[in-house]
């Protein structure tokens, strides 16, 4: 069953008619973890504000649980979970009074879905009486999360929820998406994080308000059309020159220590370290890479 | 309702915890009640005086001295030529000069008739005004004295004279700060209604809580009553606090009833905080909302007749003044403290506020929803 479908959703902002989201469609299943994944200003948070009733549509539509997000947007807000990218709760109030204040707002108790938000709520219990402004970033990221979680909604929509988040705080954020999804909630949540495609479900690739590709990130890797390499040599900025004036090269780019590369033709391994070679470079080393979903999302934005 | 309790809750404690607003609201009345009354005061006093005494007779002292016993003004320099005395004015020692001519005394016993010199320093138009007016009283007086005492008992009059008798209502003694403190209050009851409930709904904004509150199930009058209420109540807060300051320290009681007072009070707020709320619609940061607010709240009580009467002003100004609450608030609470003025008095005062609180809060409310 959807969750949620969006179909040929269209959003244009301002008088000088920028196109934030281009006719986009997907839908999420029921308990899945659906991940928008793209660069800063590629209409993610536009969605999601489209999605939450807080913005309208300017063309398509989109339903939530069954519900219109224009027609029934009261109903939906009894339903849904929203945590926006920036940290919003009072800043002035406590742990604690930030948590039950959002659960009264929904006619709920703390008491009642503490179930739900337990494993989350033990790690900043003992803040419970500071103030929400004075938590570290991860505690506030938790904080956010018990208040989307505490009246027990259906679906949980994320904005970049691990934005400036440390590597632990995002493993374990990670862990607690993971037993949500087990509740039966569904989650869609989006990052700018490639890494984190891994761990959804299915994930959305978005680029100037287009999705380029919908599909798990298993398919997304499997279905990237060249043979990848990676090149590794004692002086990167000029390995990433030679490669760019290659003949044979259909692309190159820096990942991590190495570069990625990929011939125009059939690939010629020693070929190209003769070449780079004979171009000054020293300890060059070519072996076949393991494709990612950055791989497929930088070849989706050719 | 229930909802509504919540969000009242959520606000108190929000607002009890800023202990800047708390000494805003708090604090701010009592020192403002404390101070301005006593500084500003129109009244202009020890106005410097230059005498250049071409006479030195008695005439000439006594009318010195009974210049300089009135109280209004010092004399700061006793010269022996206009020059002399002009370079007073220019360095701004002083304000005035007065020229007695030589011959005074025995000009006046003779031919019944002198004249005197007076210049002003008029770069202060009122202390100009005043300054010359005062001085000329004075030796208005100084010469019915000399009338009198030269005139032979007995003889019939001269010439029929007029005598003036005025007497002084509602304030007898002229006290300026009766005329201050009740207008003080009602800037008072505007800044903590206007402004602070304009600030407090665009700092939800700022802060992106209001996106927290939007995607609950909050209706939108919820969200305007939680953040009117608090604000209705404090301002009425405030303005016991400044009738309690006005009765301990200046003796004001209020003339009228109190619930002709609050009566006003209550309904005045509802028209100021929609116009907070009007503002905090345009606003996203509070900066912006803390900027126009200045403007308008200047505009508004310079020219709503708290320090400059709106009746010695242009017309277009008198017709701007019918347009802003403040003008209408100084004037009832005037009327009611000072002159005891009951419901009746005022009821077109109280209608123009509720006809300015129905069309701001309605104004907020249209373009609430355009905005969100």
């Amino acid at each position: 069953m959807h969750s949620v479908i969006v179909s040929h959703l269209t959003k244009i902002y301002g008088k000088e008619k920028k196109v934030a989201v281009d006719d986009v469609s997907f839908s999420v299943d029921k308990g899945e973890i659906f991940g928008l994944i793209g660069a800063d200003g590629a209409g993610k948070t536009t969605i999601f504000r489209v999605l939450t009733t807080l913005l309208l549509p300017d063309g398509g539509s989109a339903s939530v649980g069954g519900l219109d997000v224009v027609k029934d947007f009261e109903q939906i807000r009894q339903t849904i979970g929203y945590m926006p990218g920036k940290f919003s709760l009072y800043q002035d109030l406590t742990v604690e009074e930030n948590l039950s204040f959002f659960a009264t707002l929904f006619g709920t108790t703390v008491a009642e879905n503490y179930e739900l938000i337990k494993d989350i709520y033990v790690q900043i219990a003992p803040f419970k009486n500071r103030r929400a402004g004075k938590l570290s970033g991860g505690m506030k990221q938790k904080l956010a999360l018990c208040c989307a979680l505490i009246h027990k909604p259906n679906v949980l929509f994320l904005d970049e929820p691990t934005t400036g988040v440390d590597p632990v705080s995002r493993k374990e954020f990670w862990e607690m998406l993971k037993r949500l999804k087990e509740q039966d909630i569904t989650i869609l949540l989006s990052t700018t994080y490639m890494d984190e495609a891994n761990l959804c479900d299915r994930i959305a690739l978005i680029q100037e308000g287009k999705i380029l590709s919908i599909d798990t990130p298993a398919n997304i890797i499997k279905s990237y059309p060249d043979v990848l390499f990676a090149v590794k040599a004692t002086n990167m900025h000029q390995l990433l020159q030679q490669l760019l004036r290659y003949p044979e090269r259909l692309s190159s780019y820096a990942f991590g220590e190495f570069a990625h590369f990929s011939f125009k033709g059939t690939p010629d391994t020693d070929g190209l370290v003769t070449y780079l070679e004979q171009h000054g470079l020293k300890e060059v080393m070519v072996k076949t890479a393991d494709i990612t979903i950055e791989d497929s999302f930088i070849k989706l934005l050719g | 309702m229930r909802i509504l309790k919540f969000l009242l809750v959520k606000e108190f404690k929000q607002i009890f915890r800023n202990k800047a607003i708390l000494v805003v609201i708090m604090v701010m009345p009592v020192i403002q009640l404390i101070i301005l009354p006593l500084a500003t005061n129109f009244e202009v006093k020890n106005i410097a005086l230059a005498v250049v005494d071409n006479d030195h007779s008695d005439y000439s002292r006594a009318l010195i001295s009974k210049i300089t016993s009135s109280g209004y003004f010092r004399l700061s320099g006793y010269c022996n030529s206009y020059n002399e005395a002009l370079v007073l004015v220019e360095q701004d020692k002083s304000d005035l000069i007065l020229q007695i001519p030589p011959h005074f005394e025995s000009v006046l016993l003779r031919e019944n008739s002198e004249r005197l010199f007076i210049a002003v320093n008029a770069i202060n138009g009122v202390k100009a005004g005043l300054g010359s007016g005062y001085i000329n009283e004075i030796i208005q007086q100084y010469n019915q004295q000399l009338r009198s005492k030269l005139q032979v008992p007995g003889k019939f009059n001269l010439g029929p004279t007029i005598q003036i008798q005025s007497s002084n209502w509602y304030n007898p003694n002229l006290n300026y700060q009766l005329f201050m403190v009740p207008g003080i209050m009602a800037l008072l009851v505007t800044i903590v209604g206007g402004f602070l409930s304009a600030l407090n709904i665009v700092k939800e904004k700022e802060a992106g809580t209001i996106e927290q509150i939007n995607v609950s199930p909050v209706k939108k009058y919820h969200f305007v009553l939680g953040k009117l209420i608090p604000f209705w109540i404090l301002g009425n807060v405030v303005f016991t606090l400044g009738l309690l300051v006005a009765f301990c320290i200046y003796g004001i009681v209020p003339l009228g009833s109190l619930i002709t007072l609050y009566t006003f009070v209550m309904v005045y707020l509802l028209a100021i905080l929609g116009f907070g709320l009007l503002i905090s619609t345009f606003c996203d940061t509070q900066q912006q909302a803390m900027l126009i607010m200045f403007f308008f709240i200047m505009i508004f009580i310079l020219m709503g007749g708290l320090f400059t009467s709106i009746d010695s002003m242009p017309d277009w100004a008198k017709m701007a003044a019918k347009f802003n609450p403040v003008s209408y608030f100084i004037a009832v609470m005037r009327m009611v403290i000072i002159k005891g003025s009951g419901l009746y008095d005022i009821r077109g005062h109280l209608l123009t506020v509720l006809g300015f609180a129905i069309v701001l809060n309605a104004g907020a409310i249209v373009n609430y929803r355009k905005t969100f």
